[in-house]
């Protein structure tokens, strides 16, 4: 099973795997590439619709408590989007800060971990208000 | 040729199957392997319609201007949307039939399969149960699951690293759920993607395993920060293993206080009637 596994995972970024051999990292990359394929869909569904050819620039949102590392994501990019309308599509990714609120006091405080507890009280029981985004803000299609 | 998996053939794609029966279904109209061939031939399409279209574009580079308008779409559309719609649609299906479903998640051979067995062996009699597994390879677990009489479908991802709500929609059409049930669904063992794909399940499970070393829950936080009940497994192992089990139950609360949990061991039987007791009042 974990040989399978492996050996798919091979094919899939054997390039990669030379250079890094921990597992934990190439999983990460298929996670992002999993993301990358959401994308692709949305844009082929929307270039679609609105008539066009091909995406020419595409924004997306990125929160820093969404799970995605936007190094991964850049690095499974070109072969997701290969083919696609988004092949040449310039991308910009906006970044979202992450910051919560402190149930117990009330404190609002940046966050750069889920587990991030509040500054002032350190409680564990917080609100997320910002830093799960991910989304396609906009496309220009041509 | 999928030039994003290197993928051959559509037998890449999801497919679904019950043991003992010959028949599987592929699920052709959702799974990104098939999204993706399927895009580029409407690309493809395009490219042709638009030189048919304007034959003058091919000529002269003049042309460029007029066709080149460019058009920006505001679409502000979330990138899990699709699998979030189709949860919603499972969870309504599930509340309307009363079946509780639950969606567990862990590292591969945490002990998934073991805890379903033990816990299907041990309480068929009382509630009804219904399992959906969810590997990228092989009928094993679903043979594990199908040698209890338990109905089960296996779902194998090919390439895929969780299950998604679409998956499980299809796989569920399967099963012909009777009311009132549980429905267990072993998600792909992997503790990073399955954590963001809802499937329209009552709770989450994560299952960690004695063997993984307490700080599991702080190197992945979101399957930690996603789940209602943690599960400690292999417990029979903490005589050989060095790991502070409190340290992780710490870990894990930090991430997500309001995490449930139980220890148990999946093969001896240690700490199961807590988890069982849990079980009965959910239903
Ligand atoms: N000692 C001990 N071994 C266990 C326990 N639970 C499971 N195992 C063993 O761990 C291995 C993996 O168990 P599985 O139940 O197949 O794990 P899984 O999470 O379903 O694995 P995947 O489906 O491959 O992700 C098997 O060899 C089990 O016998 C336990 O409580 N104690
Ligand atoms: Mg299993
Ligand atoms: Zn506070």
């Amino acid at each position: 099973m974990l040989h399978t596994f492996f050996s798919d995972l091979y094919h899939t970024f054997s390039f990669y795997i030379f250079c890094n051999f921990e597992s934990i990292t190439i999983l990460k990359e298929m996670h992002e590439l999993s993301i990358a394929l959401g994308i692709v869909k949305i844009a082929e569904d929307e270039t679609k619709k609105a008539n066009a050819k091909k995406v020419s620039k595409i924004e997306l949102e990125i929160g820093v408590l969404a799970g995605v590392e936007i190094d991964s994501l850049n690095f499974v990019w070109s072969s997701a989007v290969e083919e696609t309308v988004l092949e040449h599509a310039e991308k910009e990714i906006i970044v979202i800060e992450g910051k919560g609120k402190c149930i117990d006091c009330d404190t609002e405080f940046y966050m750069e971990n889920i587990y991030d507890c509040c500054p002032k009280c350190g409680s564990n029981f917080k609100g997320i208000l910002k830093g799960k985004e991910l989304k396609v803000k906009s496309l220009e299609v041509i | 040729m999928c030039g994003t998996c290197g993928c051959g053939s559509d037998s890449n794609g999801p497919v679904i199957s019950k043991p003992r029966e010959n028949e599987h279904v592929h699920l052709h109209s959702h799974d990104e392997h098939h999204h993706n061939h399927h895009s580029r031939s409407h690309h493809e399409h395009h490219h042709d319609g638009h030189s048919h279209a304007h034959p003058e574009h091919t000529h002269t580079h003049n042309s460029h201007s007029h066709d080149h308008k460019h058009k920006v779409l505001e679409i502000e559309q979330d990138i899990l949307q699709n699998n979030q719609i189709l949860a919603a649609r499972n969870r309504g299906y599930f509340e309307a039939k009363n079946i509780f479903a639950l969606n567990l998640v862990s590292s591969p051979g945490s002990g998934k399969t073991s805890l379903l067995e033990r816990t299907l062996a041990d309480l068929k009699d009382e509630i009804p149960f219904y399992v959906i597994e969810g590997d990228q390879q092989t009928l094993n677990d679903a043979n594990r699951i199908d040698a209890l009489k338990i109905p089960v479908v296996q779902i194998n991802t090919g390439k895929g690293c969780h299950l998604e709500s679409d998956m499980v929609y299809d796989a569920v059409k399967e099963l012909e759920m009777k009311d009132n049930s549980i429905l267990m669904i072993e998600n792909v063992g992997n503790l990073v993607c399955p954590s963001m794909f809802d499937l329209g399940e009552s709770k989450r499970v994560v299952i960690i395993s004695t063997t993984e070393g307490e700080d599991k829950p702080i190197k992945y936080p979101d399957m930690f920060h996603t789940s209602d009940i943690c599960i400690i497994n292999k417990i029979d192992l903490l005589p050989y293993v060095n790991i502070d089990v409190q340290k992780l139950k710490d870990y894990a609360l930090q991430v997500n206080p309001k995490l449930k949990f139980f220890e148990v061991s999946a093969t001896n039987g240690d700490g199961m009637d807590a988890w069982y007791k849990w079980l009965k009042s959910i239903k």
